[in-house]
């Protein structure tokens, strides 16, 4: 059988050139067209992170070898409708559907079938699109991570036009049906999620800050508030403390992740929490937004706007939670071997979120 | 281009065309239960 890598590598015959930039630690344009193979070195990178602080330019890729900070050249082969759906990072996006649809079963309205599914499926198109336009913005990221690296562009199985074509389109299709579908104020919520995951995550705030996913988990924190908001069209405080939650339990889920792959993010120069700070002030910061994590998902059921399935449910798993960030700060270990703590946590904070909105939904549904 | 170039060129714009009918077919559907939904609530 043909081999596609093989296609690629025949398609692009440009190898890059280390030259004296290189060396300087500037960003490196091989020869070739601008397109094809791009790869950056830089040293003293460290120096210009602040803990807190932001960087004024984007971060360049450190540490890794050459070869892998290889993008490869893009493949003359049309991509495969495969790689399309893959590009739109459908394992996140189940979680995505998931908060959504319990945003939107949790309205206490009736929602039409027929538009509850289409509101539900603007969602997931909309993260769909945001995750293309992310591995678009990224392709130099993803290649440089082993965990990323075999993704549609970094393969070298897409241009990275397709892909950012793909995800305009869908972008915009996804606000327009959503607007037609539900109403005006879920199509803006949609649109400025996306804005904000592609525009202040992904190209201002991912590679200069290790509050990157602090501010950026805002916008995984959208879809109960848009799947409310299309089934009542107002948004009310409970899709507020909805969102409140997501917010707060991104830091704690992604520094967890984070502290046992805290190579790969180091060597891509991303500045994550554990790569900047250190694994000991990460375990601090895990359970600082543990606290007002709990708070934020008890308080539905506390204020009287759950009731006690969520409340049961809510105290239950948030008290799980706070003894596996505990677990997480009691550790010491340094490698990733050692740290079942942290993989532990990472797996149940999934976990967590599906039962705590499944909780919320059984609530509205058998017990209101 | 080598003739397992174009068949592969070939194969993915078969694959991409057959996806692009069905996913205008199922939009065409959605688009028409939608109307319908919203007719019946404006009822």
């Amino acid at each position: 059988m043909l081999s596609l890598a093989r296609l690629v590598r025949t398609g692009s015959p440009c190898q890059p050139i280390l030259g004296q930039g290189a060396r300087n630690g500037r960003r490196v344009r091989d020869s070739c067209d601008s397109r094809d193979v791009k790869h950056v070195l830089s040293k003293g990178w460290r120096s210009r992170l602040g803990f807190l602080g932001f960087s004024n330019r984007r971060q360049p890729l450190i540490g890794a070898p050459v070869t892998s900070l290889l993008v490869p050249a893009e493949s003359i082969i049309p991509a495969s409708s495969r790689d399309l759906f893959a590009l739109t990072k459908p394992r996140v996006m189940s979680l995505v559907v998931f908060t959504g649809l319990a945003g939107l079963l949790a309205a206490p309205v009736a929602v039409n079938p027929v538009l509850g599914f289409a509101a539900v499926l603007c969602i997931a198109l909309g993260a769909g699109a945001a995750g293309a336009l992310n591995q678009w913005y990224e392709a130099d990221l993803d290649a440089a991570m082993k965990r990323t690296a075999n993704r549609p562009l970094p393969a070298g199985r897409m241009s990275r036009q397709t892909a950012l074509h793909f995800g305009v389109g869908l972008s915009v299709f996804s606000v327009v049906l959503m607007d037609v579908a539900a109403n005006h104020l879920a199509a803006a919520i949609l649109a400025v999620s996306i804005l904000f995951y592609v525009l202040v995550y992904t190209v201002w705030l991912k590679r200069r800050t290790a509050q990157n996913i602090v501010i950026g988990g805002a916008a995984g924190a959208f879809p109960p508030l848009i799947g409310w908001v299309a089934a009542t069209g107002e948004v009310t405080l409970l899709p507020l403390l909805l969102f409140a939650i997501i917010f707060l339990w991104t830091p704690p889920h992604f520094w967890a992740l984070s502290l046992f792959v805290k190579s790969d993010y180091a060597n891509a120069g991303v500045p994550m929490l554990p790569v900047v700070a250190g694994v000991s002030t990460t375990r601090r910061h895990i359970l600082l937004y543990t606290l007002p994590m709990t708070a934020a998902a008890v308080a539905p059921w506390a204020l009287g706007l759950a009731g006690w399935i969520y409340g049961f449910a809510s105290i239950a798993f948030n008290a799980a939670f706070l003894i596996l960030a505990l677990g997480v700060l009691a550790n010491r270990a340094t490698e990733p071997a050692a740290m079942k703590p942290e993989k532990r946590l990472f797996a149940f904070s999934i976990l967590y979120l599906f039962a705590l909105f499944g909780a919320l939904v059984a609530d509205r549904w058998l017990v209101a | 281009m080598t003739p397992d170039e174009q068949d592969l060129i070939r194969k993915r714009q078969r694959d991409r065309a057959r996806l692009m009918a069905l996913l205008l077919g199922g939009f065409v559907i959605l688009m028409f239960a939608i109307t319908i939904a919203k007719m019946s609530i404006n009822q």
